[in-house]
């Protein structure tokens, strides 16, 4: 799937809930306990993405000209965002990558997460994501 | 809001809250429940209109002017300090420094002694409960100067353990910094105790006032301390103003850690004489309306009274503690009978930051994190704490209302 088909399926989920803001965090908080858990080995403090509060893992790898992302976190609602983070941006081509905008967030109601002054570390491993797709396409 | 019937002695008298226009608002939906004083407390209306009331009416530059404005603003400026001189029963007024805030008092402190009082190599006593403002600073001199920072360790109950400070003095002792209230525990320092010690050694002592000036009426003149710093904002004021009092000893031998216009009898390229007093300590333009703002805070304390202030906010702690001790996943910190207007507390197996993201979605304002007391968390082993601080205006049913939500928080993280 395409980036963008990938965030109109996530848009989709979340309109379900409407303007139940527990529902929608209820569901937030499943995304985050059901994200794949990244290999403990990776969880190292290169990987680290320090936010004020809530710390974020992330790790990138190549796969037949696509980059793969696996991501985690240790506060459930943060780790919620960096699920969907990963669902988007995972496996897609860096091109694609540095391309997104992320604008699915504000659709679902959920942009509050990515100001800065939420210190969760979500705006640098969004950077951070950019920044592999990047230095991906300065080796090819 | 479901409002009980019980209220406290305060409550009862008055609706504090319709003073404050700002806590009259919702936040996703739901009445704004501010229990986040420990950071900053909101501004009563009237403190709000002094400040404006000042650009108003007497804005001019002060202790330089000749006419009639900037006698004026001089004027209300001298008397602000003669207000809170007087509130903090320090008879000298003079004594007492305007400066930006605690943070500001006790840098100018650190880079004043660093000046010619301490030696390289000397040692200076802290507690576990600092805040980095209390830490940095010395910290800096400690790293230019071979100096050593010796810490007063916590028991097991998270009240400091007095016992081991005569342990830490040595001869190259310099000087006792600590709080007197921790912002992050809420328990209060025993400054008898300190002082007795400090006595017997012959070491000055810097009490940090910036949590305990919110919630208790102090005597600074009896308290016979060195240095005494506080910051406005967190007592009704405004932001970015606060003191720094010296004992006399200090008024005349503190070294100026900065200087300017302001301060002086005459200069040449030469050399200066400096004006005795306050305003030695107080070069370029004050924060002036932040100065009046502050005086108009203490109006509000004096009339209410913080003997009653302490009263009604002591019945919330109390009741605070008792629904979060009903409630099994919770682990409160520092928990005990005899403390200021602030509770950090846990919920088992969850992040500070998600408990309080969810609360802030009931309008329930709390603060997390490591509330800049990071050598504190790592002593409790801990990465952060939801921290709730009470101020006067805050209710029993705001706390009902509290425990009720977080109960549903705790049932939403799983
Ligand atoms: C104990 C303590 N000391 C110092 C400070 C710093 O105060 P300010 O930011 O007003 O300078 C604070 C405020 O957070 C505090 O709680």
């Amino acid at each position: 799937m395409s980036i963008e088909e990938v965030e109109n399926e996530i848009i989709e989920e979340f309109e379900f809930f409407g303007e139940d803001w527990e529902a929608k965090y209820e569901h937030l908080i499943d995304l985050g306990k059901n994200l794949p858990l990244i290999d403990a080995a990776l969880k190292t403090e290169e990987r680290i993405i320090q936010g004020c509060q809530s710390r974020v893992w992330l790790n990138a790898e190549q796969k037949e000209g696509r980059i793969v992302f696996t991501a985690d976190s240790d506060a459930i609602i943060t780790k919620g965002m960096v699920a969907l983070m990963v669902r988007v941006l995972s496996n897609q081509t860096p091109e694609d990558i540095i391309k997104a905008n992320m604008s699915f967030v504000d659709k679902i109601g959920l942009k509050e997460h990515l100001s800065p002054t939420r210190a969760n570390g979500l705006v640098s491993m969004i950077n951070q994501m950019k920044k592999e797709a990047l230095a991906k396409l300065a080796k090819s | 809001m479901k409002v009980r019937s019980r209220l406290t002695e305060a409550e009862k008298i008055i609706d504090i809250g319709l003073q404050f226009p700002i806590l009259k608002q919702n936040i996703n939906g739901n009445p704004l429940v501010y229990f986040d004083n420990g950071a900053t407390t909101q501004k009563p209306l009237r403190v709000i209109e002094a400040i404006s009331d000042y650009y108003k009416t007497s804005n001019s530059n002060i202790h330089r002017g000749v006419h009639t404005l900037s006698r004026r603003a001089t004027e209300e400026f001298e008397q602000a300090r003669k207000t809170i001189a007087n509130y903090f029963q320090i008879k000298n007024d003079q004594q007492l420094i305007f400066t930006a805030g605690t943070t500001d008092s006790i840098n100018m402190v650190a880079e004043g002694l660093a000046k010619n009082y301490l030696q390289e190599g000397d040692e200076i006593i802290l507690s576990t409960y600092e805040h980095h403002s209390n830490i940095l600073p010395w910290q800096i001199w400690a790293q230019e100067n071979k100096g050593k920072l010796k810490v007063i360790p916590l028991l097991k109950d998270q009240t400091l353990d007095y016992g081991a400070i005569e342990g830490l003095i040595s001869s190259k002792t310099k000087l006792i910094a600590i709080t007197q209230v921790s912002n992050t525990l809420g328990l209060i320092t025993d400054l008898a105790k300190i002082k007795a010690l400090a006595k017997k050694h012959h070491l000055p002592i810097l009490v940090d006032a910036a949590q305990s000036a919110p919630h208790m009426a102090i005597d600074v003149d009896k308290l016979e301390v060195d240095f005494f710093v506080c910051s406005a904002h967190k007592m009704y004021g405004p932001t970015g103003v606060g003191i720094l009092y010296l004992s006399p000893k200090w008024l005349n031998e503190l070294p100026l850690a900065r200087t300017g216009g302001g301060t002086i009898k005459t200069v040449t390229f030469e050399k200066t004489d400096y004006v005795e007093g306050a305003l030695r300590f107080e070069p370029g333009t004050p924060n002036i309306a932040g100065a009046l703002g502050f005086a108009e805070a203490i109006c509000f304390i004096k009339e209410f009274g913080m003997e009653e202030i302490a009263k009604h906010e002591h019945e919330l702690v109390q009741y605070a503690q008792k629904l979060l001790k009903e409630i099994p996943e919770v682990i409160m910190y520092g928990e005990n009978d005899n403390k200021a207007a602030v509770i950090s507390f846990n919920v088992r197996g969850q992040h500070p930051f998600d408990v309080g993201t969810l609360l802030d979605k009931y309008g329930i304002a709390v603060r997390t994190g490591h509330h800049c007391t990071q050598p504190l968390m790592q002593c409790l082993n801990i990465q952060g704490t939801v921290r709730i601080s009470f101020a006067v205006y805050n209710t029993l049913a705001e706390i009902d209302f509290f425990s009720e939500k977080l109960k549903k928080v705790i049932r939403m993280l799983g």
